[in-house]
């Protein structure tokens, strides 16, 4: 009997040291269409790709890049999690051969989670070039795994690499087992046999090792299970070899996994020559960059660099996409019109949806090329060398020198800011950068500057817009230390640095572009939901009830805008005007701008009117205000994304508005006590 | 024996004791820094991280870290032709 014959599916999972090469091996595998999501509770990106090979339809998951497979980071409970519970057929541990030690490390650890591994000695060219010799059969002997060395940039041992996972696939985990020692071992069997009959995905020795290292994950685990006398077991079991043995037990098993780790590369690595390594290319380069008087002030050129590229060729785009809206709200309206669509329909399709999300994909070009020129900066290797430089100053502030970037960023935009915060390991440390991101000066404020400094303020235009942007930073400083020392789950120290330099290396054009399309995807998806959503909200309270103007007086906003109007009086601009623009202003900062514009009349008439309402004193307590009040829609919802909380976006929103409100009204009240 | 933040630019050294906390041992072990390893020094300019290598990995280090680490001297700058 003849079947239809369907591709069998085999999913696998890809493992490995950030650095590794382990994206490009994914790349390579899946040509580069990854479908990327998020880790269920988390925003840790997950890409997904698939490939046919040899009759499979292989499926391959990339993990996070990790050191090992504690509960440490996000990153690592991710990867854990993953291989545990969802218990991928096969699991690829993509290592860099140059530095196996360390590579083997999280070798060491999925074995003992008991996957069915595939060893990927990856960077083969680098290998050969250095006239290092590895022998993977002896290693195939050793770890009783199929080994295969790659060159995930020259693209050799692919075809290898997916024979190795077709045949491995029904093989079932590992027998490879490390001796502790003779005095762990029997600390081991015997928090073994008191895990007898415990429900866990994870294997008993895996346990066991565990909870002797302290795991906070596994003591959970087991503490769940009901086998909370073994957690006791084994604490008391280690401080006892500690006091027999003189040895801390976590040192111990860590150094006995080296122990076998050196063993085998000694018996697998020849180097066929002995020159020692000396000061590479990348080291030169870091003696410079790096160097205690040039390093930040080469970091600031870079940053220099990229903005003005980032504005001037952005920019160019930029009007082009305005005019494009600016021409579609009107024909479209017109046309809706013209086939005798009511009124307010029009006015929804025109002045609603397509000014609205218009007025946010005018920053897509500024977006994208500010990527371009960041993912490039990473790529090459300069970004970990910018965290490194800037690590002492953060300290002062309370933050690690990662978090610098993301501030750095906020002054093109906080989106693409708030979402680079994803290199930052520790959460406390995470959530603190994207809670003070918002204060950071946006391109999109200028405009709302450029306005007001222009009227109020001719002579001093440039001081006062530094003046601006200096308070942004003293505020998000501020409340940095603020939050550090005032709420409680931000509370701790700051994690020191302690992070890979990789070495630096030209890009290329494509894997640049592939880094660049996936940030700006996601601004794309916002501009399309979130941002869509409260165009829509803020254009029907412009709209209702429909015998009024759009966004007069007499409208819903135009209402609420009286109503909070007094609020706005100890701050120096009581005008419902004022309110009305400030609610826009939510939908992005620049739209302030137009919003006046509707408001008198037409821009021109701006100067006349704006110079009738305001004074200069009112003037700068108004920038302040628009400057700190709260975080635009595509932030906010962008806040949401990355915190996957509605408590912190909530918290964002509700202290920029409190925050903006006070230091508008302090500057207006002490203004007028000077003047 | 001394801390690695002592430790000149060229200098090589085998880590001898990690002096800290669990997270601190699991996290420096992680990255390939465990007793027994050998390391050299790359960059230290008395102010500020320093880098080490380890191989051919390069790592950046904070001073406070650097001074929990507890090396032994293989090869002092004197011995360096």
């Amino acid at each position: 009997m003849k079947t239809i014959e369907k591709l069998k599916t085999i999913r696998v999972a890809l493992a490995g040291n950030p650095n590794s090469g382990k994206s490009t091996i994914f790349n390579a595998l899946t040509g580069g269409h990854a479908h990327v999501g998020n880790w269920p509770g988390v925003t840790v990106e997950k890409k997904e790709g698939k490939f046919e090979y040899n009759g499979y339809n292989i499926i391959a998951t990339d993990l996070p890049g990790t050191y090992s497979l504690t509960a440490y980071s996000i990153d690592e409970r991710i990867a854990r999690d993953y291989i545990v519970k969802e218990k991928p057929d096969v699991v690829v541990c993509v290592v860099d051969s140059t530095n196996l030690e360390r590579n083997l490390y999280l070798l060491i650890s999925l074995l003992e989670l008991g996957a069915n591994v595939v060893l990927d000695l990856n960077m083969a060219d680098i290998i050969e070039q250095r006239k290092i010799k590895i022998d993977t059969k002896r290693i195939e002997e050793l770890l009783g795994i199929p080994a295969v060395m790659t060159s995930g940039i020259k693209g050799t041992g692919l075809d290898k690499l997916k024979e190795a996972i077709v045949k491995a696939k029904d093989r079932k985990g590992n027998s490879v087992k490390i001796n502790y020692g003779k005095e762990i071992e029997e600390v081991i069997r015997k928090i073994e046999e008191q895990l007898d009959g415990i429900v866990s995905p994870y294997p008993k020795r895996f346990l066991s090792l565990k909870l002797l290292e302290g795991d906070s994950g596994i003591i959970e685990e087991v503490k769940k299970a009901g086998y909370e006398n073994v957690v006791k077991t084994a604490l008391q079991e280690s401080s006892r070899l500690e006091k027999e043995f003189g040895f801390d037990i976590e040192t111990e098993i860590i150094e006995k996994r080296y122990g076998f780790i050196e063993g085998i590369v000694h018996q697998c690595v020849k180097k066929l020559t002995t020159i020692e390594e000396k000061l590479t290319v990348s080291d030169k380069i870091d003696k410079v960059v790096t160097n205690r008087w040039f390093g930040i002030p080469i970091f600031a050129f870079m940053m220099w660099l990229t903005f003005q590229l980032t504005f001037t060729i952005g920019g160019f785009f930029a009007d082009y996409i305005d005019t494009f809206f600016g021409w579609l709200a009107e024909s479209s309206s017109a046309w809706l019109l013209s086939t005798g669509a009511p009124n307010w329909l029009a006015s929804l399709v025109g002045n609603g949806i397509i000014s609205g999300v218009g007025a946010v994909l005018v920053f897509l070009p500024n977006i994208m090329i500010m990527f371009l020129f960041l993912s490039f900066l990473e790529d090459v290797g300069y970004m970990a060398r910018a965290a490194f430089i800037m690590d002492k100053a953060m300290h002062a502030i309370g933050l690690p020198g990662k978090s610098f970037i993301p501030m750095i960023l906020g002054f093109g935009c906080n989106i693409p800011a708030i979402m680079s915060t994803r290199t930052i390991s520790d959460e406390r440390d995470r959530l603190l950068t994207i809670l003070i991101n918002p204060f950071i000066s946006c391109s999109a404020r200028l405009p709302v500057y450029i306005l007001f400094t222009g009227i109020f303020f001719e002579k001093n235009q440039g001081l006062i817009v530094f003046s601006l942007y200096a308070l942004g930073i003293l505020i998000a400083i501020l409340s940095a230390k603020l939050f550090r020392t005032a709420i409680p789950k931000l509370k701790g120290p700051v994690s020191p640095l302690v992070m890979e330099l990789p070495p630096y290396r030209l890009p290329s054009l494509k894997v640049v572009s592939i880094h660049t399309w996936e940030r700006g995807r996601e601004f794309l998806k916002k501009a399309g939901t979130i941002i869509f959503a409260g165009v829509i909200v803020i254009w029907l309270l412009a709209s209702i009830p429909m015998s009024a103007e759009y966004a007069s007086e007499a409208t819903l906003i135009g209402r609420l805008g009286k109503v909070f109007a007094p609020l706005l009086k100890p701050a120096g601009f009581p005008f419902w005007q004022a309110a009305v623009a400030l609610f826009f202003g939510i939908i992005a900062k620049e739209v302030v701008v137009g919003t006046f514009g509707t408001l008198f009349g037409g821009e021109e008439n701006l100067p006349i009117a704006l110079s009738k309402i305001f004074t200069p004193l009112s003037a700068y307590s108004f920038m302040v205000m628009s400057l700190l009040y709260i975080p635009c829609i595509a932030s906010i919802g962008v806040i949401f994304r990355e915190t996957n909380s509605w408590k912190w976006t909530a918290f964002s929103v509700i202290y920029s508005l409190i925050v903006g409100w006070g230091v508008a009204v302090l500057i207006y009240q002490i203004g007028s006590l000077l003047i | 024996m001394m801390a690695l933040a002592f430790g000149r630019p060229g200098e090589e050294f085998e880590v001898a004791e990690l002096r800290g906390g669990r997270g601190f041992i699991r996290r420096l072990s992680e990255m390939g820094i465990y007793p027994g390893v050998k390391l050299s020094i790359v960059s230290n300019q008395g102010f500020g991280p320093i880098i080490l290598a380890i191989n051919s990995t390069r790592i950046g280090i904070g001073r406070g870290m650097a001074m929990k680490i507890i090396v032994k001297p293989l090869k002092t700058k004197e011995e360096i032709p």
